[in-house]
């Protein structure tokens, strides 16, 4: 397995996880069957994503990624956000064994999910809900 | 705290096993095919451990043949009665569960034009026999089912697999790795032709194994070399491996009750104390024929790896049949064979007890797990879905 020490310590005690009440652009990547979901809640305002939590089903590599890119995106514009890839992801958890690169990349296909439904105006609330 | 509960993966070395073994690395290390004093001192001690081998299964010593541990003795079996058999037939029957080292070896078999029925399980974990005796047809030559499971400690029914088999003049292997010293297994009553050991299993060292084949029954061989092991098996006499492979079998045997009812104890109090403790659990396999050393638990809402790092994090080893700790994209397909949904099985940890487990050490990993599958949940959208269910 060999995760590195930061990544270890960021599962150890990741940011930003949890529920964002006022969000206005949220993202659900993943499934249970594959064994990593990811749903993550983004506030934008001016273009500027002003805060960012999220949660996690998944392995240590999964919690870690999407830790590490709530942090990142804080503070940034859309298209930044959106320009966020996952190699910087991995980089940014001084590097991932071969077999978990697949759970790390939810963390930038759930950005542009989470944007492209604020775009289309929709809450991204999951849809089921819609379905009734 | 430290609290290996991995026993099922692999056990450390018994202090008396390791002393047995000590003499043969350095002050006897003669090789046991030479025909001085310092190799006759290995062979007589081979010999011996030979005895003690067979001793422990019901066997003869010339029934019993050293290997390089479990998955070697497996690859022998299959392929060598597969090989030697191929004229009386090419088909062969396993089980939808049973450890890579028997799957693989099937698959490489059926690229070579051989075919392989896969007998379901029930829930609890146990083949069924009707589909067993269903799948047999004229040109089935082996019969291999494991003994007991090594993820969700499944005893299989081996005194029936093995009349089955005998009645209809089939080869029977049965892979023992995780039954021996627990289980009371005795080739001949049960009509086992083949069975593999592993001694890193029973507290013995790792790289060392044991397939007995019964007298009369000829598998081609695996490892061609010199003329060990009667020219079934070459290769140089692992002299202290096979010194402790039967101190540790000896060992085992002789503690057998009294080591399984205190593991079972434990064990039982573990699964007892996590169900009323702690929400949203499935425990896996039945109960009603088990390994006592054994409890796979699913946590739902959480995955395996994210729990197993966890526990980990705080000292407690266990193993997880998840998909993203074993390095392959799929979850235990054991799990998936006794019917769990992948969901579920993407949460199980396998706890393995051990002969040296204590109460405090389950306490102190229940209180750790509880706080773990409690905090992981918090991070999980599952579990906030189930909630907000719950709500409306
Ligand atoms: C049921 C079973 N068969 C075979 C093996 C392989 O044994 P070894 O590690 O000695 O090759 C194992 C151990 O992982 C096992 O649990
Ligand atoms: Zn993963």
């Amino acid at each position: 397995m060999a995760y590195s020490q930061k990544l270890m310590e960021i599962f150890r005690n990741p940011k930003n996880v949890g529920e964002l009440p006022d969000a206005n652009a949220v993202g659900r990547v993943g499934n249970a069957s594959c064994g990593d979901i990811l749903e993550l809640y983004l506030k934008i305002e001016n273009n500027i994503i002003v805060d960012a939590k999220f949660r996690t089903f998944g392995c240590a590599s999964a919690i870690a990624s999407s830790s590490v890119a709530t942090e990142i995106i804080k503070g940034k514009t859309v298209e930044e956000a959106l320009a966020l890839t996952n190699d910087d992801i991995v980089k940014e958890l001084d590097g991932l064994p071969a077999q978990k690169i697949h759970c790390s990349v939810l963390a930038s296909e759930a950005i542009a999910l989470a944007i492209q439904n604020y775009r289309e105006g929709t809450d991204g609330a999951s849809q089921e809900e819609k379905m009734v | 705290m430290n609290v290996y509960l991995d026993h099922s993966a692999t056990t450390y070395v018994d202090e008396d096993v390791l002393e047995a073994m000590m003499p043969y690395f350095h002050d006897h290390f003669g090789n046991a095919s030479s025909q001085h004093t310092l190799g006759q001192e290995a062979m007589n001690a081979v010999d011996r451990a030979r005895e003690a081998v067979a001793k422990a299964i019901n066997a003869r010593p010339s029934e019993i043949y050293f290997t390089s541990g479990g998955t070697e003795s497996d690859n022998w079996a299959i392929k060598g009665i597969a090989h030697a058999y191929a004229s009386k037939g090419k088909h062969i029957i396993t089980s939808a569960v049973e450890h890579h080292a028997v799957l693989h070896t099937c698959e490489q078999l059926t690229k070579e034009g051989y075919e392989v029925t896969y007998v379901p399980v029930h829930p609890s974990g146990e083949v069924d026999l009707d589909a067993l005796k269903a799948a047999i047809r004229p040109d089935t030559v082996l019969i291999t089912v494991m003994y007991a499971n090594n993820e969700i400690g499944t005893i299989q029914p081996i005194e029936e697999i093995g009349r089955i088999a005998k009645e209809h003049k089939i080869f029977f292997h049965t892979d023992a790795v995780q039954a021996m010293g627990v289980c009371d297994i005795d080739v001949k009553a049960q009509n086992i032709d083949l069975l593999s050991m592993s001694a890193h299993k029973f507290y013995g060292p790792k790289g060392v194994g044991v397939l007995y084949i019964r007298n009369g029954v000829k598998p081609d061989k695996l490892i061609i070399g010199g003329a060990q092991e009667r020219s079934m098996r070459g290769g140089t006499y692992n002299t202290p491996g096979i010194v402790g492979c039967a101190a540790a079998l000896t060992k085992a045997v002789a503690h057998r009750e009294e080591n399984n009812a205190k593991i079972a104890a434990l064990r039982d109090y573990f699964v007892e104390q996590v169900k009323a403790r702690i929400p949203y659990i499935v425990i896996n396999g039945g109960f009603e024929h088990r390994l006592p050393n054994n409890a796979n638990i699913s946590f739902l809402y959480v995955e395996g790896e994210s729990i197993l790092l966890s526990l980990d994090l705080e000292g407690i080893q266990a193993s997880s049949g998840s998909a993203c700790s074993s390095g392959s994209l799929d979850p235990s397909h054991v799990l998936l064979a006794t019917g769990l949904p992948v969901e579920n099985a993407h949460g199980s940890i396998r706890f393995s007890f051990g002969k040296d487990n204590t109460k405090e050490q389950v306490d102190y990993t229940l209180e750790v797990l509880e706080r773990t599958i409690a905090r992981l949940r918090e991070w999980s959208p599952l579990y906030a879905d189930l909630k907000k269910s719950k709500e409306n």
